[in-house]
């Protein structure tokens, strides 16, 4: 695998919106012709080789190309969208919509990440040794596919909205959550090892939601059924389960109404 | 002799009322009387008359002096400000006609712009949850001649919209419902006990941002499944009472207001609200209406919608239009600093966004285009006054049910003053001169 480096110099007055940061563009680039690549500050557009300068170069496609940012990128957007296959370590923190649309390859960011992040993913991973903002894993504005698959896995904590019309994949947060979580979720795993807030699973259809510590306000539409005992990502542990919610439709699969389920660890 | 215009639309709130009468003198040129509208409508056409009105132009220095300058000079400011920004702000729409905004939006598209109105602090999250789930709605005409089940969500027309209960949605006899208010039902949802909630046959006194959870629990109770106890401080039976009086309707409306969209869950809020009513149609007729604020603000959002294909946080700075509110909103460019110039028509952001963006709209180059010197003006480099469209400038509105309607010019402006469409006319021309478009 080949490495191209971006390290950050001039920060742009405004933001820029950066989607061709990805293995996919650089593969088979040259640094000098990445540093050619179009970035966009408002309306103007502008060279990647203002505000980073490039070194190394990229392998012949996505898949052997990695991608090291050396430091903050927190007027940077979009690194990484619709990267399918290849690898990126961001040393600092990041804007928004890191991964957006994403799927394929790995994406690894050392600091925080901004809101947006893995809207409509639909495979690969992020991962966040920091916190994630609102709307993680989330669909975009109007669409009702949100996280399709692939992995989300945040360190610290995330805000709200993540896995709104999520139906596939896996969240995974070790810090706490702000409110709404898996909203008109029909599918797909969201496990948020710290606390909870309120308007966890609203409106869901179908899916998994597991809470390891405490959920302030439980929607009205969940009923408790039974106590289960579950290994969920390497911890063992009783959970109490819900399902809902009941206020929603719902399929059905061999007579049976499939419900969406609330875990949540005792 | 003075004379009495009649058929005149009041440009102050959503409810556009439509059968104001107004006295004016014999040239034309003062308003003397209105007849019909409420206090704060009849407030709007009264205020145009001010004696210490500013008619010209005027900039503000470094040091917070404010001399006066030619109109030409405010269109050349406005435009250089427009052309030299990467990404400008063009801010407000909801107090002017659609004419206006219409030429403001060209302007935008040249200039790479960003184009939001007042939706994206009242109502604006209610357009996000009608993209994620539809809207079942009707006209204000359909609720005065049929509806007899009125919800009215986190909104106080009795002070916000004082007409709206009279002519539309309590008291007024409809061919359907001749026995007016006396057959209507009245459910209030509000954790205070305003003066609308005072009115209702049923005020559910909601914990405050729980909206969302009582919301599910109707919901759940129009299924006929099982509740816990109490749900945002409101008894199981109460919920449940509730659901059988809408479900027993013949045509049940949910308005709601600014007490749903800008709390805890916002656009949530409205997307359960509309699933709700979805729910009730399976049983009766139900439809649900936002209680828009400005008089205008929905004609900005249908002329951003034919033109971009978005109702508001229009993101025109790459030349396509993106929209992604969190991101492309006026409340988070400022205070990310996403934005270099700021352009305000037909709006007070200074009086109604937080006060970290106030300052940054104080520390650019910024334009405030308004009738009266606001507390936007006040932090504005350039200060334009214009005409009151609705008064003394006619041209289209829409209303809170999106019916357009036409309102009237009653007076004439003051000798030499533009309007709205005017100055954005002239800055276009000037924007187009600058980028050397045809
Ligand atoms: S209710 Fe609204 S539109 Fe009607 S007169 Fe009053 S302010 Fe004007």
């Amino acid at each position: 695998m080949e490495t191209v480096t971006l390290t950050p110099k001039a920060q742009p007055d405004l933001y820029i919106d950066a989607e061709n940061i990805t293995p996919d563009a650089f593969a088979g680039k040259t640094a000098a012709e990445i540093a050619a690549f179009h970035v966009h500050e408002g309306n103007q557009t502008g060279l990647l080789g203002t505000y980073f300068d490039v070194s190394g170069k990229a392998g012949a496609t996505a898949a052997e190309t990695k991608i090291v940012i050396k430091g903050d990128v927190l007027k940077v957007k979009y690194i990484g969208m619709r990267m399918t296959a290849g690898e990126i370590l961001v040393e600092g923190s990041a804007d928004m919509y890191i991964g957006a649309w994403m799927e394929g390859g790995r994406i690894h960011v050392r600091g925080n990440i901004d809101a947006f992040s893995g809207t409509g993913m639909k495979g690969g991973e992020i991962e966040v040794d920091g916190n994630a903002g609102n709307y993680l894993g989330a669909a975009y504005r109007g669409d009702w596919r949100g996280m399709q698959s692939g992995t989300i896995r945040v360190h610290g904590n995330a805000g709200s909205d993540i896995g709104t019309f999520m139906n596939g994949g896996t969240i995974i947060i070790d810090g706490d959550v702000d409110v709404h979580v898996g909203t008109h979720a029909e599918g797909g795993t969201i496990i948020v090892k710290g606390n909870g807030k309120s308007k966890i699973g609203g409106q869901m259809v179908k899916g998994e939601i597991y809470v390891f510590g405490t959920i302030d306000v439980m929607m009205p539409g969940y009923v408790y059924r039974k106590d289960v005992d579950l290994e969920v990502d390497g911890t063992k542990a009783t959970f109490a389960m819900y399902e809902g919610d009941m206020g929603e439709r719902h399929g059905k699969r061999k007579g049976e109404v499939i419900y969406g389920h609330i875990y949540q660890k005792y | 002799m003075t004379k009495i215009v009649t058929d005149v639309v009041c440009p102050f709130c959503g409810t556009l009322c439509d059968d104001l009468e107004v006295k004016v003198s014999d040239d034309g040129t003062q308003i003397l009387e209105v007849y019909n509208a409420c206090v704060i409508g009849t407030e709007k056409f009264l205020h145009s008359q001010a004696k210490d009105r500013l008619k010209v132009p005027q900039m503000q220095d470094e040091e917070g002096n404010w001399k006066d300058v030619s109109i030409d000079d405010a269109v050349d400011y406005t435009a250089q400000m427009l052309c030299n920004a990467k990404k400008p702000l063009m801010y407000g729409w909801s107090s002017t006609n659609c004419e206006a905004q219409s030429t403001g939006n060209e302007i935008a598209e040249i200039v790479g712009a960003v184009v939001d109105n007042t939706a994206t602090v009242c109502h604006g999250t209610t357009l996000i949850a009608v993209q994620d789930v539809g809207v079942p709605s009707c006209t204000l005409g359909e609720v005065k001649n049929r509806a007899d089940r009125i919800v009215f969500w986190g909104c106080n027309p009795a002070h916000a919209h004082p007409r709206h209960m009279s002519r539309y949605s309590i008291f007024p006899r409809g061919f359907f419902t001749g026995k007016g208010h006396k057959a209507r039902k009245m459910v209030v949802v509000d954790p205070r006990s305003t003066d609308t909630a005072k009115m209702a046959d049923v005020h559910m006194q909601i914990e405050q941002g729980r909206d969302y959870e009582l919301l599910s629990a109707l919901r759940v109770a129009v299924r006929g499944a099982p509740l816990p106890e109490t749900v945002a401080g409101i008894p199981r039976e109460t919920i449940q009472d509730v659901a059988e009086t809408l479900k027993s309707g013949r045509f049940v409306v949910i308005f709601f207001g600014m007490g749903v969209t800008q709390t805890l869950s916002k656009n949530h809020n409205i997307d359960m609200a509309i699933s709700l009513t979805r729910d009730l149609n399976e049983y009766t007729k139900a439809a649900i209406m936002p209680m828009r604020g400005h008089y205008n603000v929905t004609g900005s959002g249908q002329v951003l919608g034919w033109q971009f294909g978005f109702p508001f946080c229009v993101d025109l700075s790459r030349g396509f239009a993106r929209y992604n509110p969190g991101d492309s909103s006026s409340n988070d460019l400022l205070r990310r600093g996403e934005v270099d110039a700021v352009f305000v028509l037909g709006s007070d952001p200074g009086a109604h966004f937080p006060i970290s963006s106030v300052k940054k709209i104080a520390q650019l180059p910024s334009v405030c285009v308004d009738p009266h010197h606001t507390p936007t003006s006040a932090v504005c480099k350039l200060h334009m006054p214009v005409a009151f469209v609705g008064v003394e400038e006619a041209g289209c509105a829409y209303r809170m049910d999106n019916v357009p309607i036409e309102t009237r010019k009653v007076v004439e402006a003051p000798e030499g003053m533009v309007s709205d469409e005017e100055f954005l006319k002239m800055v276009l021309t000037r924007v187009k001169e600058i980028k050397g478009v045809a």
